[in-house]
């Protein structure tokens, strides 16, 4: 969805006179049969299985049954939405403080690093190396009470602005909002940084020699050349980063506390704990629903549209 | 912007003066301090094999690469530390580098609109008039073709009015038709517009096709200055010898010199050189290169040889292969002198007794005859000798 690949150049007409062979006619769809087959088993056929169970109703121990019983979804919305929000806003701040970090780091490997490239692309990739859930837990560690983050950011009087801005609670970071938008930044950072390289790498550094040439200083030249270049790896990786944030409960669950829930862990709980399946269902609809929605409006926003 | 205003105004020439400009690159030294002057108003090629220094030169002009030693002074002002975007000086890049995400009309307005100027309608429409491309002005880059494109670079950095225009291969990536148009095209905007231009081309036929003065440069030097014609008729090194055109080098011993003509033994006969038109600082009994261009000499079939007339330089030999082009037929003659002598003719009365295997005299108008230093290869500039070669090894490494 996301590839930065330019449209390919329309398909050459097949030579007439000569119909082409059976075999090379059918090749195409041979080749797409596997792929198909993997996105109709696990995907498209527990999307209609959840499509059915969320307008089911019914109990556990008597069953549930398709009764077209759409208020689930309006049930769900009104209970929800705070976490529907609240979400949203971790996502969205945790995808801008990705940018805010990624963009620096990229263009400086894409345009400074010279033969420190390669060792700096291994340092963003690797904390994919361990399990992201042992990378969030050892984020409880950094933040924990008592720690000499928390200490330092207490001596410094920084904590009282983020309290004072409802991002903290009194002088924990634990268990707080930050945290959580703390620990969607790190576990979805290498997402921004990749696609972001990926453009500014692709931007022929001659670009900046003209714009230079042609009076523009170095922040004009950024600002009206290499930004507006590197446009594609920006959608992509704020898609890349947004999306999976959005849908993210493991930080919300370790990092956070009752007051941080996202909607992640509502659907989460409702499935694994009350197993309220058709309350599920409707929540994952309406998220998924919400994402294609902002989603698009976005890209149109962009003027991306050929890029995506 | 203020600065360019500054720059603009001051320093009412606009000659480009480099002084004892040099680069090194570690160890490496890819132009050797050099002295250069281009006049206002001037077409100037600084002419040379990939590797040979001037592309750097020019880009030292243009401020995107930093001099190791020596100054760049643009009329009066002293710009060696101003950087590029200061400079009112514009380049066309070899591979244009046209902003893929603007259309045309935003690429030729982009220095505009730098330096502050909000109505640049009128100012891109003339130029894109000029450069013939009016109807393309809202396509983007990428839907041209590469002659329209180039065209584009030359307009966005014409219509800044920069007080030199520099040239980096514009013509390179063009079919060698299209290169020629261009470069006339290319002629009739200097003349247009009277700017000054710094073209720099490894194309010895475009530099003197279009210049007014060419500076041939070897191995990160200028070997030779002047007029096209000058160059030709009058170099001073192998290099500008075989490098603009071809010449026959024949190595010779200098006998006497008098009334201003040098006489030379060369194998068993003897050429005249005139004085002036010897580089090489030689004494009797010295060692000197003698040089002819193929197109100056004429070949009589040795059966002829009595009504050759005297005062001309004579070298026999024997044909070892010709071409026939349309309008002149090549030969290449093996003589004791000299293996490989090239002999231009011009298709008037062909004769037909001039064939390989033949025995010919070839014989020149002693005027023609130039004299270079004997302590340099024979073969500089030559395709695929030092010079030419390594040296693009060296900046590759």
């Amino acid at each position: 969805m996301t590839t930065v690949t330019e449209a390919p150049p329309p398909a050459p007409a097949p030579p007439e006179g000569k119909p082409p062979r059976r075999r090379g006619r059918w090749t195409p769809y041979w080749l797409l049969l596997p792929g198909l087959l993997w996105l109709v088993v696990f995907f498209a056929l527990p999307v209609i299985y959840q499509a059915s169970t969320s307008v089911q109703t019914g109990s556990l121990e008597e069953g549930y049954r398709v009764t077209w019983h759409f208020a689930a979804y309006g049930d769900a919305l009104s209970e929800y939405w705070p976490q529907f929000v609240r979400s949203v806003l971790y996502a969205a701040s945790a995808t801008v403080l990705c940018l805010l970090l990624g963009y620096p780091l990229a263009y400086l490997i894409a345009f400074r690093a010279g033969r420190w490239r390669n060792l700096i692309m291994i340092l963003v990739i690797a904390p994919f190396f361990t399990s992201f859930l042992i990378r969030t837990l050892a984020w409880k560690t950094i933040l924990a009470d008592g720690g000499w983050v928390v200490g330092t950011l207490d001596t410094l009087h920084v904590l009282d602005v983020t309290a004072w801005l409802g991002w903290t609670v009194g002088d924990r970071v634990l268990a707080t909002p930050l945290a959580v938008v703390c620990g969607l930044t790190y576990n979805f950072l290498p997402f921004m940084i990749l696609p972001l390289y990926t453009s500014l790498e692709r931007i022929d550094p001659r670009l900046h020699e003209a714009a230079n040439d042609l009076y523009a200083r170095p922040s004009t030249t950024f600002r009206k050349v290499t930004f507006p270049l590197s446009m594609p790896g920006v959608v992509s990786g704020t898609l890349l980063t947004f999306i999976p944030a959005t849908g993210d409960y493991v930080n919300a669950d370790l990092l956070g506390s009752t007051d941080t829930r996202m909607v992640g862990n509502v659907i989460q709980s409702q499935f694994l704990r009350i197993l309220d399946y058709p309350t599920a269902a409707a929540l994952s609809f309406i998220l998924m629903a919400a994402i294609l929605f902002m989603v698009t409006f976005y890209i149109r926003k962009s003027g991306t549209e050929d890029l995506v | 912007m203020k600065t360019t205003e500054d720059t603009s105004t001051a320093g009412r020439g606009g000659d480009v003066r480099l002084t004892g400009i040099g680069k090194t690159y570690g160890s490496f030294t890819a132009v050797h301090p050099l002295d250069l002057t281009v006049p206002q108003g001037s077409f100037f090629a600084l002419l040379g094999a990939s590797g040979c220094g001037k592309t750097t030169t020019l880009r030292m002009i243009a401020g995107l690469e930093e001099p190791t030693s020596g100054t760049v002074h643009l009329g009066d002002q002293d710009v060696t530390a101003l950087p590029p975007y200061k400079r009112p000086v514009n380049t066309v890049f070899q591979s244009y580098a046209l902003f893929p995400h603007l259309d045309i009309f935003e690429n030729v307005a982009f220095g505009l609109r730098r330096r502050g100027i909000r109505s640049v309608k009128k100012q891109v429409g003339e130029m894109l008039e000029l450069v013939q491309l009016g109807e393309q002005a809202r396509k983007k880059p990428h839907q041209l073709s590469g002659g329209q494109q180039q065209r584009v670079a030359v307009a966005r950095a014409l219509i800044n009015h920069p007080k030199v225009l520099l040239l980096d291969e514009p013509l390179g990536a063009l079919d060698l038709k299209l290169r020629r148009q261009m470069q006339l095209e290319l002629k009739r905007i200097q003349t247009e517009v009277g700017i000054t231009f710094v073209h720099v081309t490894h194309d010895q036929e475009e530099a003197m096709t279009m210049a007014d003065t060419v500076a041939v440069m070897n191995a990160g030097r200028v070997e030779q200055l002047g007029s096209p014609a000058d160059l030709y008729e009058n170099p001073r090194t192998t290099f500008v010898a075989n490098f603009l055109g071809t010449s026959n080098l024949i190595e010779a011993e200098v006998d006497s010199a008098s009334g201003g003509e040098l006489t030379l033994k060369a194998g068993g006969g003897k050429l005249v050189l005139p004085e002036a038109r010897n580089s090489a600082a030689t004494t009797t009994g010295g060692r000197v290169l003698v040089g002819v261009r193929p197109e100056k000499i004429s070949l009589t079939h040795a059966d002829d040889a009595g009504e050759i007339p005297g005062g001309r330089n004579r070298i026999t030999g024997r044909i070892a292969d010709s071409s026939f082009i349309g309008v002149s037929t090549q030969f290449v003659v093996d003589s004791p002198v000299c293996a490989g002598f090239e002999v231009y003719v011009q298709n008037i009365d062909r004769d037909v007794r001039l064939v390989p295997g033949a025995e010919v005299v070839l014989h020149w108008n002693p005027a023609h005859t130039f004299g270079l230093d004997a302590g340099q290869s024979l073969l500089a500039g030559t395709v695929g000798s030092a010079g030419v070669g390594t040296v693009e090894e060296e900046v590759a490494r």
